[in-house]
């Protein structure tokens, strides 16, 4: 891969472009980016791996609370440690891109919101969900009561069958009656 | 551990869940699997497998056989890129599809290959639109930093923009055209005109001789002067016909049709641009039960980037959770008021409602003294000197925004005293602003028609005051003209003078009352109705000076990169900001309410008040209106009665009738669909109990089995703790499972 985004070539573009949500200059933009998080050594060698700390330092994941496990769950190292190559940043992008379809964008959220990962919302992963949303420290964060309270909200609102955590289908039903997830759920390089 | 639950505690004391759960099929949709597991099989099974059975054992390899067919199908009908799959996956489909069209005839082939091709071509297409859009730049920059909250605001200016655009072009192309293309196209215009009648003078206020430069300015800014007998006004408009060689071209008829369009075409764009809001307003209103759902799992806007605005955001959320669990306890409180107390809220209420109404009848009677005088004062001509002439000039729209910059604040602070829910506040302190807005500008029209229309001695001769307002309608244009001027100005004088040195003083002062008063907030709910406002005149001064929705665009063009800058640079989001989708349908509901006050003026000038005889397109008529049965009579007898019989009562009452029995349709077939709503959720609710009853029957037998076979005795308690996260993991178990129990249990 090239240094310049001109050097992205021809071919691989549009098959980006077909396997993609993006538009062709986006995926340029992307990998004008991507490029720029390399170190010297690095942009000789193909699909090199970016360490999550690297990625993270672009400004349009610094600041979002989800920012780890949003390069756990596109990351595909073998590792688990949530570095991406330029195929995962793209697929990171496509997700989260304009024209994302519901499906795909819930998928998504709901694998980022499962915090440990075992393929269900419980209590422990609605509990750190909303910690991250409302911030960690201790006057940001909610007291016990009303944790409990919410969950108990949270999970009396989206657990339809009623088992005690949040299933992918569950998570999509709700999603696709919640109005601002298609346009908040969007990350605009 | 409770008797009944499906799950049951290891040794070490976890909670594990049986794996008998992977084999149901309402679980299968949780089957993704992690980057980490996949060695080996390709066969992921994606989100949307999960509507067939697929990665269950259970039902051995003939299924499989068969969902990978229904996923080959399935594969055929969507992009690959709607797959949820890493890329590398994702380009294995693509080499299997590949190969499967070779299997496929030349002519799929081709028609997939066209296919692709006409997509690729439709996104390249699409993104170059998307280029061409105005500001698009612009308000990804500020979707980026604020949100979309803050992005919907913006994007409601470039729609009024363009609504003001296409406005104009109408007015211009049926109005304005005529009259510029007529004499060099060998048109030949009429001028009809009552001569002789004591309505027919026209005493403009054109200054003669020489003219001083301020009072240049004074003309600019008032519409008087040498700017009243142009384009710009009504009253220049006094063409009766244009003949053309081939045709005749009826001013007056296309002057009263275009206005009829104008106000149509905001209306059904209007309403195109809410419908989807509105819908998303009637979902999120019934099942209100979803709102906490909504905040946590849609709650982060993934696009703000803004290190300010995370914070902001953060707060924010917290806020609204906090307030929203204080909610449900104020509901559980006020359920238990008891009826003392209850009498007690009441009252203040009902006092505090009587204060308001007071407090609004004492703007609108300061509204209407202004306008009175200020008329009076340009009637009588008395000249003092520039800059209180000026203010005489704009006394009206002083006194309105001054009324609307005191209310709002005074009505924050009754608020509170109120004892409503926190939501609900928010809510009616904005509808009595909208209110105050809206009415001030209707109060502003009243003033000026009970003073066109009323005469020194009895009735007036020609149906309005023809001494002081020979050309009325030019008068009224006038009178919009300076508030669209004055509402700029003071946006533009605000920015620069108001927000731009507090934030200064903020900034560089470090004393605690700077930072006590913080920086100003960007509230979107103040600015809408700021430029709702605005085009609420637009709409009303359409009529009677058909060049305003040119200065509205200009002017909303100007204000975008003033909001845009001030935002950027003065301001800070609100602490409580507006979500995007409530805030989307609140903007259109506003600019509607505006519409239909712009309306009533409109539609009452036409068809009551007599059209002046001095001025403008309908010299020869008593009123406006007057001109649309006049050409009708004209036209050939089939056309007219065909008209007159849609204008019958007989078909207004018919049309009444099928409207309404259109509506009850609606309404019951609403009602219907809500009932199968309900009895499909409490079916789910139930198959849930099922689920879980039959599963704990299941956990029974196994552990039976288990202690009758000392082979499989420790089995059941092995069960992998990644459970649904991978298929093959525990398949073996699974199948053990399923198959271990006698027969007579597991086929329940």
């Amino acid at each position: 891969m090239g240094t310049t985004a001109s050097q992205l070539g021809k071919d691989l573009l549009s098959e980006y472009q077909e396997l993609t949500f993006l538009t062709k200059q986006e995926i340029l933009l992307a990998h004008k980016r991507f490029t720029e998080l390399l170190t010297k050594d690095e942009k000789e060698l193909q699909n090199t791996r970016v360490p999550t700390e690297r990625i993270l330092t672009l400004p349009e994941l610094k600041s979002n609370p989800f920012r780890k496990r949003i390069c756990h769950v596109f990351s595909t190292s073998e590792q688990k440690d949530g570095s991406l190559t330029f195929e995962d940043f793209l697929d990171l992008l496509s997700a989260f891109s304009d024209s994302a379809t519901l499906e795909i964008k819930s998928h998504y959220a709901f694998r980022i919101f499962d915090f440990d990962d075992d393929g269900t919302l419980d209590r422990g992963d609605l509990e750190k969900l909303v910690n991250c949303l409302t911030g960690e420290t201790d006057e940001t964060r909610l007291t016990r009561d009303e944790m409990r309270q919410l969950i108990d909200n949270i999970l009396e609102e989206s657990d339809i069958d009623k088992d005690g955590t949040v299933n992918l289908s569950e998570f999509q039903h709700v999603i696709s009656r919640s109005p601002d997830f298609v346009s908040s759920f969007k990350i605009v390089l | 551990m409770e008797v009944d639950s499906v799950f049951y505690t290891d040794h070490s004391g976890r909670v594990h869940n049986n794996p008998l759960l992977d084999q149901l099929p309402s679980y299968q949709s949780l089957l993704y699997r992690r980057k980490s597991s996949n060695s080996g099989t390709k066969r992921r099974s994606s989100s949307r497998g999960r509507s067939g059975s697929s990665g269950s054992g259970k039902w051995g390899v003939s299924t499989v056989s068969r969902r990978e067919e229904k996923q080959k199908s399935q594969m055929v009908q969507r992009p690959i890129r709607e797959l949820a799959t890493t890329m590398a996956e994702k380009r294995i489909h693509v080499t299997q599809r590949l190969e499967e069209a070779r299997e496929l005839s030349s002519l799929r082939q081709l028609r997939q290959s066209t296919r692709r091709h006409l997509r690729r071509l439709r996104d390249d297409a699409q993104a170059w639109l998307s280029w061409l859009k105005l500001w698009r730049g612009d308000i990804r920059l500020i979707e980026g930093m604020f949100g979309t909250g803050i992005l919907s605001y913006f994007s409601f200016l470039r729609f009024l923009v363009m609504l003001n655009l296409i406005i104009f072009v109408l007015m211009f192309s049926f109005i304005m055209l005529p009259l510029i293309i007529a004499p060099h196209a060998s048109g030949n215009i009429t001028y009809t005109q009552k001569v002789g009648s004591v309505c027919s003078e026209y005493s403009g206020t054109a200054r003669r001789g020489l003219v001083n430069f301020h009072e240049h300015i004074t003309d600019l800014l008032s519409g008087g002067g040498f700017l009243e007998r142009t384009y710009l006004f009504y009253g220049y408009y006094k063409v009766d016909k244009i003949h053309f060689p081939k045709a005749t071209y009826n001013l007056p008829l296309a002057y009263l049709l275009v206005t009829i369009a104008y106000l149509f075409l905001s209306l059904i764009w209007i309403v195109k641009r809410s419908a989807t809001g509105f819908k998303r307003n009637l979902i999120q209103d019934e099942d209100r039960f979803q709102s906490f759902c909504n905040k946590i799992f849609a709650g982060w806007d993934f696009c703000i980037t803004n290190e300010n605005a995370v914070r902001l955001k953060r707060s924010s959320l917290l806020y609204e959770l906090r307030t929203d669990l204080e909610e449900e306890r104020i509901k559980q409180k006020i359920a238990d008021r008891t009826r003392k107390e209850r009498c007690r809220i009441y009252l203040i209420r009902l006092i505090l409602n009587l204060f308001v109404i007071g407090v609004l009848a004492a703007c609108f009677y300061s509204i209407y003294a202004a306008t009175i005088f200020s008329q009076k004062v340009q009637m009588d001509n008395i000249k003092e000197n520039f800059i209180v002439d000026l203010i005489y000039e704009y006394l009206p729209s002083i006194v309105i925004t001054l009324a609307n910059f005191v209310t709002p604040l005074l009505f924050s602070v009754i608020i509170n005293y109120e004892d409503y829910s926190p939501a609900f506040e928010i809510r009616f302190t904005l509808m009595r602003c909208v209110f105050m807005r809206l009415t001030s500008i209707g109060v502003l029209l009243f003033s000026l028609w009970s003073q066109i229309t009323k005469c020194d001695n009895g009735p007036c001769v020609c149906g309005y005051n023809n001494k002081l307002y020979s050309c009325w309608e030019t008068r009224v244009g006038q009178e919009m003209y300076k508030l669209t001027i004055f509402d700029f100005i003071i946006i533009v004088a605000v920015t620069i003078f108001v927000e731009f040195p507090r934030k200064l003083i903020v900034n560089y002062c470090d004393c605690g009352l700077a930072k006590w008063w913080g920086q100003q907030e960007f509230a979107i709910p103040q600015n809408v109705l700021e430029i709702v406002y605005g085009q609420t005149i637009c709409w009303i001064g359409t009529f009677y000076s058909p060049m305003l929705p040119a200065i509205c665009t200009m002017k909303y063009f100007f204000i975008f990169y003033i909001k845009k800058v001030s935002l950027i640079n003065n301001c800070r989001p609100a602490t409580r900001p507006f979500r995007a989708s409530s805030s989307n349908f609140f903007f259109l509901a506003v600019l509607l309410i505006g519409l239909a006050l712009a309306c009533v003026p409109v539609t009452f000038s036409m068809a009551q008040i007599n059209s002046s005889h001095a001025c403008g397109p309908f010299v020869n008529y008593n009123t406006s209106w007057e001109v649309l049965p006049t050409t009708v009579s004209k036209l050939p007898g089939g056309i007219q009665k065909l008209l007159l019989a849609l204008s019958s009562e007989a078909f207004a009452v018919s049309f009444f009738v099928v409207t309404c029995l259109a509506m009850f349709y609606v309404i019951a077939l609403a009602g219907a669909h809500k009932r199968v709503i309900d009895q499909l959720r409490e079916q789910l609710a139930m198959e849930g109990r099922d689920k879980r009853f039959l599963i704990q029957k299941l956990c029974q037998a196994q552990r039976l089995s288990a202690i009758k076979s000392p082979v499989s005795k420790s089995q059941p308690c092995i069960s992998s703790p990644s459970y649904h996260t991978s298929f093959s993991n525990n398949f073996n178990e699974a199948v053990f499972l399923a198959h271990s129990p006698p027969a007579s249990s597991t086929h329940v």
